[in-house]
């Protein structure tokens, strides 16, 4: 299992009339086939200047992002990208929803319709492929999104706040959910959130950011005692306050 | 709520909506007659003079006399040809640079204090230049009611493209998507419903620059038959005018409305 995403001495600059902004420097990072990795920091740190820069979003102003060997120069259907909302059209069905991707990738063929198709079915969405997003519960929604973002079958997902949008008790359902369909669709994650109790029970490594410019303040890789890893049984796990603690200091955060 | 066991309360909410509905139904032709019934009285008790203010009965009468001249449908359709074309050409044309506007920010910002400029300007007062251009006829008359809506096309357009949110551009590129793909997946299909408001807006302004532009040209539709009555002081003439021309406007907007309608009912976009 060699290292899928490999970041090299990443630094990223904007530039705008009243100045630059260093929003991120010095930062490296290496995530193996099918980790879960976790990225908290204070508000404005770069958490998602790091997951543009590598989802091809943004060029880097130093240093590599390299992806399943190659290096990235653009946005590419080897990652995945999950936003904070989960911005289904309106104007679209939820299965015209899900093959967006394909349609601008102009991959939509028999063979990823069938995948599509198996996706929704194995996901519990065929009964509403016809339907239209606003039919649909703020969970059911999330996961057509992750559908999407799967339907041009990624590597890596990148998640940023992709629950936050949501009130607290769907929050636990969805990220319970996603987590599962990540886990059994065997994909690798980075996952962005302001939560320190979500981004320690779903992940295999935390990484936590000093505020701006961000770079790596501390890795922290999770072990926790629960027999089923799933993100809320983790809650239980007694190491899991340990981590919190840390986590919280780390992250220094002041009122 | 289901069909079949619907409780006596919901039956009885259902019937006091449907008589509301007939209510304000029943009221609103009672003012259109009653406005008329009183024109009408009042003309034959001499309380006001039909020279000046025409009456019913005589508009019936001009409305009779110009069907039988031919007259009728010739003015009337000319005015909505016009109109429609006007409408049309100054919704498509308005569009269309909406979207060159917003593919080129350069050139967007360039042009962006003229845009201002021609905006605030009353484009009534091009007509005499269109007309010395064209000529005096039904090409000038569009040109004018195309200047009229172009802009503030141009403008509600270009707008609505702008507000379309980024983060919805940000996904459809994640997906790697180029800028004309954005424009289709995206920018366009969200700024549905501006278009569309856009396109009430232009019914209301094409035929004020229609109707301007018969005026200044004189020659044939409701305009023309508007100044000519007034200018013959033949008022029967100018009310009818007025009345079909209410009409027709009114019914093309509700054919905006109706298309509208469809739009939504085919689920291609939600309401505003
Ligand atoms: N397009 C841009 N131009 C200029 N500055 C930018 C731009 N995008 C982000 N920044 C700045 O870079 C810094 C990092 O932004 P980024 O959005 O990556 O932070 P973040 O960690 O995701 O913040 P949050 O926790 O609020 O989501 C911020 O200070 C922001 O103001
Ligand atoms: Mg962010």
């Amino acid at each position: 299992m060699g290292a899928i995403v490999e970041v090299h001495n990443l630094g990223m600059k904007y530039h705008s009339l009243n100045g630059e902004i260093t929003a991120l420097e010095h930062i490296n990072l290496e995530v193996d086939e099918g980790e879960f990795i976790s990225i908290v920091g204070p508000s404005g740190c770069g958490k998602s200047t790091l997951l543009s820069l590598m989802a091809g979003l943004l060029k880097p102003t130093e240093g590599s992002v390299i992806i399943g060997g190659r290096q990235v120069a653009g946005p590419d259907n080897q990652v995945g990208y999950m936003l904070q909302k989960d911005y289904l059209f309106e104007w679209r069905t939820i299965y015209e929803n899900v093959i967006l991707g394909l349609e601008i990738t102009r991959t939509l063929d028999s063979h990823t319709r069938a995948y599509v198709l198996k996706l929704l079915e194995t996901y519990g969405l065929s009964e509403f492929r016809d339907k239209y997003p606003n039919q649909l519960s703020g969970g059911m929604r999330q996961r057509a999104a992750l559908i999407r973002t799967l339907a041009v079958n990624p590597q890596i997902l990148l998640l940023d706040e992709a629950f936050s949008a949501l009130d607290y008790q769907t929050r636990l359902a969805v990220a319970e959910d996603i987590y599962s369909i990540i886990k059994r669709e065997n994909k690798t994650a980075i996952l962005v959130t302001h939560d320190i109790a979500e981004s320690i029970s779903m992940a295999d490594r935390v990484v936590v950011l000093t505020k701006r410019p961000g770079t790596i303040k501390k890795i922290y890789p999770i072990r926790l005692t629960c027999d089923r890893k799933t993100p809320m049984s983790c809650r239980e796990a007694p190491e899991f306050r340990h981590y919190f603690n840390s986590i919280w200091k780390d992250l220094d955060i002041h009122f | 709520m289901n069909s079949n066991g619907i409780s006596k309360e919901h039956l009885a909410y259902l019937r006091k909506v449907r008589m509301r509905k007939a209510l304000i139904l029943s009221l609103r032709l009672f003012l259109l007659v009653a406005v008329f019934a009183l024109w009408e009285l009042m003309a034959r008790m001499k309380l006001i003079d039909p020279f000046i203010t025409s009456q019913p009965s005589r508009i019936v009468n001009t409305i009779a006399r110009l069907y039988q001249e031919g007259k009728l449908f010739y003015h009337t359709g000319i005015t909505c040809l016009e109109t429609v074309i006007g409408f049309l050409l100054g919704t498509i044309a308005g569009t269309l640079t909406a979207i060159v506007l917003w593919w080129s920010e350069l050139l967007s910002r360039v042009l962006e204090p003229y845009l201002v400029v021609l905006n605030s300007l009353p484009k009534i007062a091009l007509g005499p230049i269109f007309i010395v251009w064209i000529g005096a006829g039904p090409s000038s008359i569009i040109a004018i009611a195309l200047t009229i809506s172009l802009i503030v096309t141009i403008l509600e357009v270009l707008n609505g493209f702008m507000s379309v949110d980024s983060e919805k551009i940000k996904l459809v590129r994640t997906f790697g998507a180029n800028r004309l793909q954005v424009l289709t997946k995206v920018v366009l299909p969200s700024s549905y419903p501006v278009m569309i408001n856009a396109l009430k807006v232009n019914v209301g302004l094409s035929w004020v620059g229609v109707i301007v532009g018969e005026f200044l040209v004189s020659k044939a539709g409701l305009g023309y038959l508007i100044v000519y009555g007034g200018q013959v002081f033949q008022l029967d003439l100018v009310m009818t005018s007025v009345l079909i021309l209410s009409i027709a406007a009114a019914l093309m907007y509700q054919g905006v409305v109706y298309i509208e309608r469809l739009l939504i009912r085919s689920g291609r976009h939600t309401p505003l």
